[in-house]
């Protein structure tokens, strides 16, 4: 838990539906939720949710501040785009459960275990290194670092031959890899868009 | 009629000339129809054909036309002959659309035909041609009783048309409870800012309209009459009465609202600070737009809890089993007082279903999420005070927890109770039937065994049937929600607004402007002496013939329609403008000396006799199939349109209603050789789609009886079936008559043909 989730719980108190509008994108639109369940029915994986969309929504107006964000059912949306077609609200349901996932991680909430958030970690930090994704990094450290080792490497093997032998794999990424033209302006870039949203939510002055 | 002249026209268009062969009907309508003239035209319904019947009657005196052609339902303005006796036979749908167009089946279609022109002629030669009723009143004066929203609004589209109005209110205002409401739910897109209350500016429009009268604190102390001749004494505010007359009525008595006292676990009566719905408008109309105080201690309310479906549409005892249908949208409204003065006072509404019908209905919901209202599915378990706040207890049903909230004011959304006068029908039932049923009718003054208060009348109507029009459900006044809208079962008294259903008020002066109109519809058709629905324009009426009624009050008992009275010999006195032309008095009448002109027990009854019966050995049997003209018949029709077959052994006949059916009709068929019956009428009971409500549910009960007829006749039963069809059961309907063919194929023929 940081400060920042201290500062946030006292800002808003009771009322976690307003922080949801202010600090998480697209929270707005979560007050226009009518319960209809149909983007609960739509999504593929929502028998897997703990809270799956519709019942999230409902738990934010419950106020239950603690039980969403802590929770690892915003992790589990594959961004199939099901519920944002479907959604006769028109709720942008996607883009509200990846700023739900978001928000829950700058506060230090997200759960430290989940897979989903920590391959969205690992992605992360591999793009954002050189501005390129170094797919052969990118697999192995999704093996041993969320999978389970060796025994996922070996499961994948076969796989990883076949994109060698059609050249969608370059082993020599493994030493170095290529790169985006100007790192640097790419790093300051992503350093100014952080920046920006930090002090939309209130983490910076 | 001395001199009756008919005349039979044969159509060859539409098929009819190669399927069948015209020049055997024609000789067949002239010897055994007894028709003057007979003649063939290849379209019929062609000016021409339409001009050579008229020719015939102009010049060749024919006043009773036979056009054996397509169905009764098809070409009407082409085959109406102003003043003739028409008769329709049926060989369209009801002979060549129906049998299969097969050399071998020829001859069968033809002795069909062959039938049905017999039948069409004796049908004419027991008919009279209508004229229209001489016992009428020219009244076009309206009556609207209950100067609410529904009724102000009825009294102004009326006098708008031209008709002039009295309006008798028993309070002293116009406007009724939506005086009493701060703001009104908005009427245009895009429904997000609430309205001004309608009721001042239309309260002025009244007065200032030169043809409305306006009686305030007045109430009516008797009706009587008939539309176009209604005569109503007004107790007037100075105490004196006033008689006037009227050509139609409109109940617009309203609603009470459901007493808070009857929920005592959610606070109702005990705690100050749960208010109902009409609380919270007395509340909103003392802030008027300031902040809303709360009734205990006059704090101004930061968190307000509304509780939707309080004591509605639940089976819970003593309370309401329906939904009164605006509450969701006033609960809404309600909390938009809140957030429009203050968008920081929490509002949260707790709802089971959330029901937002209407033109507004899911703007106005997205509106009031837009205002940041919060919405929770929940059941209220429970309301208690606590220290200065109260306290609401629920199950929230999408999360499946209980949850307490704590507010400064809880309001409940309770529903509408009708103010329909006196139930007439639980009047009339012995009491010892149980409370089952007087509750239902009694509404909330039998709630918890309390004593019921007597119910005052609203129209102190001098009917033999009661003082006040019938009950159809939970106490609403009405005859049938869906279909016949504002009709009650008076013909000429239209109910309006709450009081014949749960309703917003927008929908309620939606609501009075057809009611304005069906009043005006009752009041130019009475002028005529024709019905008013829904056989609107009918010129028949029934009459009696005196000496042979044995005064039995059959007539008087069954007529859905109150439309029979008693003279002080107890014979019966019709009231032609009330009459809807059903013909259950006909059906009901033990010596059968009811008819119509147009439609009597002989025009049917003739029908039958002159069916051709073969002898039993030629194993053509014959079904006679007497079918609702309203909805059996058309379903027949329709299937004849969709090419589906039925029975070549089936002979149709349609009747008015079911209830017309005299089980005269059913044993004369019987006893001449018929070897099944088959009645097919609305569906009857609770759900009734019967035309004229209670028409199909007599025949049925009177067809019960039809067994032991069966017996002395030494009959099987299945030789005679009564079945409800609706005018969807295209498939349904042949599939029947398919049917009784089966089963005398099973049981053999009848041994009672000559
Ligand atoms: S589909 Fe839309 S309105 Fe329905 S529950 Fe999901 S988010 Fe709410
Ligand atoms: S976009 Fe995400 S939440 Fe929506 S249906 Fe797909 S997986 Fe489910
Ligand atoms: S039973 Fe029908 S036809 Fe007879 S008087 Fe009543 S409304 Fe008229
Ligand atoms: S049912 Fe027939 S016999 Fe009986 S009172 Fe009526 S008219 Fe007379």
């Amino acid at each position: 838990m940081t400060d920042y989730n201290q500062q946030m719980i006292e800002k808003y108190r009771e009322n976690f539906l307003k922080e949801v509008e202010h600090n998480v994108e697209e929270g707005e639109w979560v007050k226009m939720c009518m319960q209809c369940g149909v983007c609960s029915g739509s999504c593929p994986f929502g028998p897997y949710w703990e809270h799956p969309p519709q019942e999230l929504f409902m738990m934010i107006r419950a106020g239950k501040r603690d039980e969403v964000l802590k929770s690892d059912s915003m992790w589990m949306c594959t961004s199939c785009y099901n519920c944002i077609a479907r959604c006769p609200r028109g709720l942008p349901i996607t883009h509200i459960i990846h700023g739900l996932a978001t928000y829950a991680k700058r506060l230090g909430l997200a759960p430290k275990e989940q897979p989903t958030a920590k391959f969205a970690q690992l992605f992360w930090d591999n793009l954002t290194k050189t501005g390129r994704v170094n797919e052969l990094k990118l697999g192995l450290a999704l093996y041993f670092k969320v999978g389970e080792g060796l025994k996922t490497a070996l499961e994948n093997k076969d796989l990883g031959l076949a994109m060698l032998k059609a050249k969608r794999m370059n082993p020599f990424e493994l030493v170095g890899g290529h790169k985006c033209k100007d790192i640097k302006g790419l790093h300051a870039i992503l350093a100014k868009a952080e920046e920006i949203e930090e002090r939309k939510i209130g983490m910076k002055a | 009629m001395a001199d009756m002249k008919i005349g039979t026209y044969i159509c060859k268009g539409c098929g009819l000339g190669e399927r069948l062969d015209c020049d055997n009907l024609a000789m067949i309508a002239e010897r055994e129809g007894k028709s003057n003239i007979v003649r063939q035209h290849d379209y019929l319904c062609s000016a021409d054909g339409v001009k050579m019947i008229q020719d015939d009657i102009d010049n060749e005196g024919v006043n009773h036309v036979v056009i054996a052609a397509c169905s009764r339902r098809a070409k009407t303005e082409a085959f109406d002959f102003d003043g003739c006796a028409v008769s329709r036979v049926n060989l369209r749908e009801g002979v060549i659309w129906v049998r299969p167009d097969e050399e071998e089946l020829r001859e069968t279609t033809q002795e069909m035909a062959a039938d049905y022109i017999r039948m069409g002629c004796a049908e004419t030669r027991h008919m009279n041609p209508p004229h229209p009723n001489e016992n009428r009143g020219h009244e076009e004066r309206v009556l609207v009783v209950g100067g609410g929203l529904s009724g102000m609004k009825a009294a102004l589209e009326a006098a708008k048309a031209g008709y002039p109005v009295t309006l008798v209110e028993k309070s002293g205002r116009l406007g009724g409870a939506m005086a009493d409401v701060w703001k009104h739910i908005p009427t245009r897109p895009p429904f997000d800012q609430l309205v001004d209350n309608p009721v001042p500016a239309l309260a002025k429009e009244i007065e200032a309209h030169p043809n409305i009268t306006v009686y305030l604190n007045a109430h009516l102390t008797r009706t009587s009459g008939a539309p176009g001749r209604f005569s109503a004494d007004i107790s007037v505010e100075s105490g004196e009465t006033v008689t006037e007359n009227f050509g139609a009525i409109i109940q617009a008595s309203g609603f009470k609202p459901y007493d808070l006292a009857n929920l005592p676990e959610m606070g109702g009566g005990r705690i100050p600070d749960v208010v109902d719905q009409m609380g919270l408008e007395k509340l909103a109309i003392e802030a008027d737009g300031g902040p809303i105080k709360r009734p205990s201690d006059g704090k101004e309310v930061k968190k307000v809890v509304f509780v939707q479906c309080a004591g509605q549409r639940s089976d819970q005892e003593g309370h309401l089993p329906y939904c009164s249908g605006h509450c969701c949208l006033t609960s809404i409204k309600q909390a938009m007082y809140f957030k429009d003065q203050n968008p920081d006072i929490e509002t949260l509404i707790l709802f089971d279903d959330l029901r937002t019908p209407g033109a507004p209905g899911e703007d106005f919901y997205r509106a009031g999420q837009d205002k940041e209202i919060t919405f929770r599915k929940g059941k209220v378990t429970e309301v208690t005070a606590d220290g200065g706040s109260v306290k609401v207890r629920f199950k929230d049903l999408i999360l499946d927890e209980e949850d307490t909230e704590q507010a400064d004011l809880v309001v409940l959304a309770t529903g509408m109770v009708p103010n329909a006068g006196v139930d007439i029908e639980a009047l009339t039932k012995p009491n010892v039937e149980g409370e089952s049923e007087g509750d239902e009718a009694g509404g909330e003054e039998n709630a918890e065994g309390e004593v019921s208060v007597p119910v005052e009348s609203i129209l102190n109507l001098t009917y033999r049937q009661g003082p006040d029009v019938p009950q159809l459900k939970y106490g609403f006044a009405d005859s049938h929600f869906i279909c016949f809208p504002y009709e009650t079962r008076r013909t000429g008294i239209y109910t309006t607004g709450p009081v014949r259903r749960p309703m917003d008020a927008e929908q309620a002066m939606e609501d009075a402007t057809g009611a304005a109109l069906k009043a005006i519809q009752a009041i130019e058709n009475a002028k005529l002496g024709r019905a008013a629905h829904p056989r609107s324009g009918d010129l028949s009426f029934p009459s009696f013939r005196k000496e042979g009624c044995t005064q039995c009050k059959r007539c008087t008992v069954e007529c859905p329609f109150g439309a029979i009275d008693e003279d002080e010999q107890r014979y019966p006195v019709f009231n032609e403008s009330r009459c809807r032309r059903c013909g259950t008095c006909m059906g009901a009448c033990p010596v059968r000396v009811i008819s119509f002109e147009n439609y009597s027990v002989d025009t049917v009854g003739q029908q039958i006799k002159n069916v051709d019966i073969p002898d039993e050995f030629d194993e053509k049997p014959r079904i006679l199939v007497l079918a609702c003209e309203n909805d059996a018949y058309p379903a027949l029709d329709m299937a004849a349109m969709q090419g589906i077959h039925y029975s070549q052994w089936a002979r149709v006949i349609p009747v008015r209603c079911l209830g017309s059916v005299n089980t005269i009709w059913v044993t004369d068929a019987l006893n001449s050789g018929y070897d099944g019956v088959i009645l097919m009428g609305c569906q009857k009971g609770e759900n009734y789609q019967c035309h004229f409500v209670k028409g199909s549910e007599m025949a049925h009960y009177r067809m019960s009886k039809i067994d032991d007829t069966l017996q002395q006749l030494n009959l099987e039963k299945e030789r005679v079936a009564t079945y409800e069809v609706a005018i969807t059961d295209i498939e349904r309907a042949p599939k029947l008559i398919n049917d009784m063919a089966k089963t005398i194929d099973e049981i053999g023929m009848s041994p009672f043909k000559f």
